[in-house]
């Protein structure tokens, strides 16, 4: 069937199978490689990705759900070259090693700023409860969570 | 070593590949296409112990859109056995399943969905067998063998003495001795002894394994895998194809976490079996629960006393270990007996008799994992240490601090001396967790340490390329799996040749084009890769003093390099131009080569430890006497590294390293049941969330660049993780008078525990 939807601020008209899962359209169809697939059963926040603001598990979500709506996927988070605050705080807190997770935290915490822009490290912690490291332990994501917050104020 | 001060060593510079990274323009394994490239699915046993009668794949193969479907019987045009202690492990099962799991027949074709309907029409005839699922079943009377026949040796030299003992489960053992321990312990004054056990747990990288294979019209190989060891795995593929090295070429590119699952070959000879058979590229990319079918830590249950004198010298330690390695060795015997050489961990003991035994059991084979073999005996010898302590009416932190190895002391005979300060590591956790201020009453305190010894001997080799403009590229094949090598191999390499980090190029590991570097594990790449580099690039180094000295007429000892120039007291050369006086032209480069292969040494393993690895934990944890629950409130780690080279990545590497401590401390074990796995899902099996961290978590360093590596470094990454189970059973302990001897410390255990606790004096 046919879906209309707008990914990373532009308009795509695509064909996709009843049952084709988000995930696989943004990373097969649409070559977009940035949502990871991991769990594959909506634990562990790799293929997380923004559907009209909302964080939603791109592997456990149909692609004809998101007919009509609106994308977001960390390839669309930067403006060009100029990285979002987000991204930005990642790289300078040291928020990133294998980086497997990265994209997915990068839109939970976005979801997150959406909702509640003065967020207590608590906040954070709870927010992320869906987002699994098993890199850094975490503190520097929730050190780089806060300083995006910060600085947007 | 110039006394010139570091520009960019030991600085926290934002890693290198971290803007690709949050831009999602990181490349993975599973991210790669190639024209025309067959998606494998793999059909795997049922039974954890079967034999397979009958394995017919032909409805399969008639299937429109299968390229390949292949069963263990059809492997005749290669050899099918692999594995890197003893090649026991075959691609797919032949006649026997040993674990649950275990491939028996796969299919690739057109798509992924095409290939999983082709496994729906493979029938295979079972005939399950009894299987032994734990030590002690696999170690009883007439215990039901996993494997029958004897395996050849696998290509590690310093393995190929390996052997089974025949009629047994038993795939190696391990001895060590020193001194007398029975006679010490009889004359001790003060005699602990316990049994502790370490439950299986899995890696869980957020990236499952995955290869993608292709064979070209000559007969030459590629693979692009996951992979933590792109020789080991050349090596097997070489031997299981008949090819030689030079025409297997394996790439890596990004790795989502490794953590040693990684280590060694994993997924791709039966994806090189199967690009084979389909005569296309293939490409097979593991789920997460087949992450748990392919690799898991060796459990263990070891046994241990040791004999103190009244005044607190520690004299004599026997250990009894059992590690359970599963269904085939994989590198379990190594495992084994590097994590039981340092059974005595950072003390003095001149008694010494360890034994340890590698069983086979029918479960997901055990293999390296952060740590491999030490976390499963200090989590015994730490938590001994403080039933000592308690017994001598000594204070944990004293006592270990008396019995500690000095900092050039012998480990054992032969091997390197103690390259660290372990005093100073204790004494900076007791300090920052507040040792010697009593704590709130709900709060206990514990502290643990650890040794660990690295890979030895072991190779790496570097290039260092300078080209015309004065940019760089650095040749290695230390694999970037998120510790941060890529950026730390930078530096050296910017530091050495004094150019801005953006000049420098690290290139991802590929045989063909990378040199031979063993491994990326034990911590060892910023020790052995990184001063490969830094070799390689002094190699530049001094051929740029060599052209500027011809040409300028001074000496070579009276030039050096700063800010990409060779510089004369009042002259200086830039890099392009040092270039275009040597080859008359602006083309032309120079090459640096860096090796750095220690050889091997009459130490016991064979080989001297190029560092030693050292840290300390300190826990102060909180317990809820309802439920049992214990939570980590705070954690301080100390890790003697001699230089960090990247402050702010090793500091991400041991928060990292503590939080997947954490992890089997309180959390994980694969839990099995008659005969199956019954947690093998990211759906009940837990890892560490961001809200199970501890509120304080410090990450400390003891820099005294006293290290074999580049400026004086150590290895790092996993001596954090060591000391945290000891330290919160520790910490436990001390607030409730409870002593948990099984890991994970689950609520129900701890709950128990509390329950069953005579009332206190
Ligand atoms: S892959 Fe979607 S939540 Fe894990
Ligand atoms: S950085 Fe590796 S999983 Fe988060």
């Amino acid at each position: 069937m046919t879906i209309r939807l707008v990914v990373n601020g532009r308009p795509r008209d695509l064909e996709v199978a009843p049952h084709a899962l988000l995930l696989d359209v943004l990373r097969d169809t649409l070559d977009l490689k940035g949502a990871k697939r991991s769990c594959d059963t909506q634990v562990c926040g790799a293929c997380t990705v923004l559907v009209d603001g909302l964080a939603v598990s791109a592997c456990t979500y149909l692609a004809v759900e998101a007919d009509g709506r609106s994308v977001l996927t960390v390839e669309g988070l930067a403006d060009g070259e100029s990285l979002h605050p987000l991204q930005r705080a990642f790289v300078e807190a040291g928020a990133v090693q294998c980086g497997f997770c990265t994209s997915g935290m990068l839109l939970t915490a976005k979801a997150m700023l959406a909702e509640n822009r003065t967020p207590t490290r608590d906040d954070v912690l709870h927010y992320l409860r869906g987002s699994l490291c098993r890199c850094t332990g975490y503190r520097k994501i929730v050190d780089a969570v806060l300083a995006a917050a910060e600085t947007a104020r | 070593m110039s006394a010139r001060p570091l520009r960019v060593v030991g600085h926290p510079v934002p890693r290198v590949d971290a803007i690709e990274k949050v831009t999602g323009r990181a490349r993975y394994v599973t991210d790669l296409t190639l024209p025309g490239m067959a998606h494998a699915k793999v059909l795997r046993s049922p039974y954890a112990h079967a034999r397979v009668r009958r394995v017919d794949v032909t409805r399969a193969r008639a299937r429109p859109g299968v390229f390949a479907a292949l069963a263990g019987a059809d492997l005749t045009w290669c050899d099918p056995y692999y594995g890197p202690a003893y090649r026991d492990r075959p691609v797919l099962a032949i006649g026997v399943a040993r674990y649950e799991g275990e491939p028996v027949a796969a299919v690739a074709a057109v798509d992924e969905a095409t290939a999983e309907e082709a496994l729906e029409l493979i029938d295979v005839d079972y005939e399950p067998l009894a299987p032994v699922m734990t030590l002690e079943e696999a170690l009883a009377e007439d215990a039901p063998l996993v494997h029958a026949g004897q395996p050849p040796a696998g290509h590690f030299a310093d393995l190929s003495t390996l052997r089974p003992r025949p009629g047994t489960n038993i795939c190696h053992q391990f001895q060590f001795a020193r001194g007398d321990a029975a006679a010490a312990l009889g004359g001790a004054d003060v005699v602990v002894e316990d049994a502790y056990r370490f439950p299986p747990v899995q890696h869980v990288a957020l990236e499952p394994h995955a290869a993608v294979a292709a064979w070209d019209e000559t007969g030459a190989l590629t693979l692009w895998a996951s992979t933590q060891n792109p020789y080991s795995v050349r090596v097997e593929l070489a031997k299981m194809f008949d090819v030689p090295l030079a025409r297997i070429r394996v790439v890596v590119p990004h790795l989502g976490g490794g953590f040693g699952s990684k280590t060694y070959a994993k997924l791709e000879p039966l994806a090189a079996t199967l690009a084979r058979a389909a005569a296309r590229p293939v490409r097979l990319a593991a789920s997460v629960p087949e992450a748990f079918q392919t690799v898991r830590r060796c459990a263990s249950r070891v046994a241990v006393r040791a004999g103190f004198r009244r005044d607190g010298t520690l004299v004599a330690v026997a250990c009894d270990a059992d590690y359970d390695v599963g269904a085939y060795a994989d590198i379990g015997p190594r495992v084994v007996q590097k994590g039981t050489y340092t059974a005595t961990g950072p003390y003095r003991v001149p008694h010494v008799r360890l034994e340890a035994r590698a069983v086979y059991t029918n479960t997901t084979p055990g293999g390296a994992f952060r740590g491999f073999g030490v976390p499963q005996l200090a989590w015994a010898l730490e938590s001994l240490f403080d039933v000592a302590a308690d017994r001598l009416d000594r204070d944990p932190v004293d006592l270990r601090r008396q019995n500690f190895l000095a900092h050039g002391e012998e480990f054992a005979p032969g091997d390197t001396p103690i390259d660290g300060k372990l005093e100073e590591s204790l004494s900076r956790a007791a300090e920052a967790i507040g040792w010697t201020r009593a704590p709130a009453a709900d709060r206990g305190r514990g502290v643990a340490a650890m040794l660990k010894a690295s890979v030895a001997p072991s190779v790496s080799e570097a290039i260092v390329r300078l080209h015309a403009d004065g940019s760089v590229t650095v040749l290695a094949s230390a694999v970037e799996m998120g510790q941060g090598t890529r950026t730390v191999l930078t530096q050296i390499a910017a530091e050495v040749l004094s150019v801005p980090l953006a000049r420098v190029t690290v290139v991802q590991p590929d045989t063909a084009v990378t040199p031979y570097d063993q491994t990326t594990s034990s911590s060892r790449s910023t020790a052995m890769t990184g001063r490969a580099v830094q070799v390689a690039a002094e190699d530049v180094r001094d051929q740029l003093l060599a052209i500027a000295a011809q040409n300028l007429g001074v000496a070579a000892r009276e030039l050096a390099l700063a800010d990409g120039a060779v510089v004369a007291p009042a002259r200086r050369l830039t890099y392009p131009e040092a270039l275009a006086l040597k080859f008359g032209m602006s083309g032309g480069e120079l090459i640096g080569r860096g090796v750095i292969a220690p050889g091997r040494t009459a130490a016991p393993l064979g080989g001297s430890t190029p560092f030693w690895e050292m840290a300390v934990g300190a826990a102060e944890v909180s317990v809820d006497e309802e439920t049992g629950a214990v939570r980590v409130e705070r954690y301080v780690s100390v890790a003697d590294v001699g230089r960090a080279i990247n402050p702010l990545l090793l500091e991400g590497q041991d928060e990292g390293g503590v939080v997947q401590g954490l992890g089997h401390t309180l959390l994980e074990e694969m839990l099995y049941a008659d005969g199956h796995l019954l947690n093998g899902t990211l759906l009940v099996y837990r890892v560490p969330r961001a809200d199970d961290t501890p509120s304080e978590l410090e990450c400390h360093f003891v820099e005294n660049a006293d290290g074999s590596g580049p400026f004086g470094a150590k290895g790092a990454g996993e001596g954090s993780l060591i000391p945290v189970s000891p330290a919160v059973a520790n910490a436990l302990a001390r607030l409730t008078g409870v002593r948990l001897r099984d890991l994970p410390l689950t609520p129900e255990r701890v709950w128990r525990a509390l329950r069953a606790r005579s009332p206190r004096a």
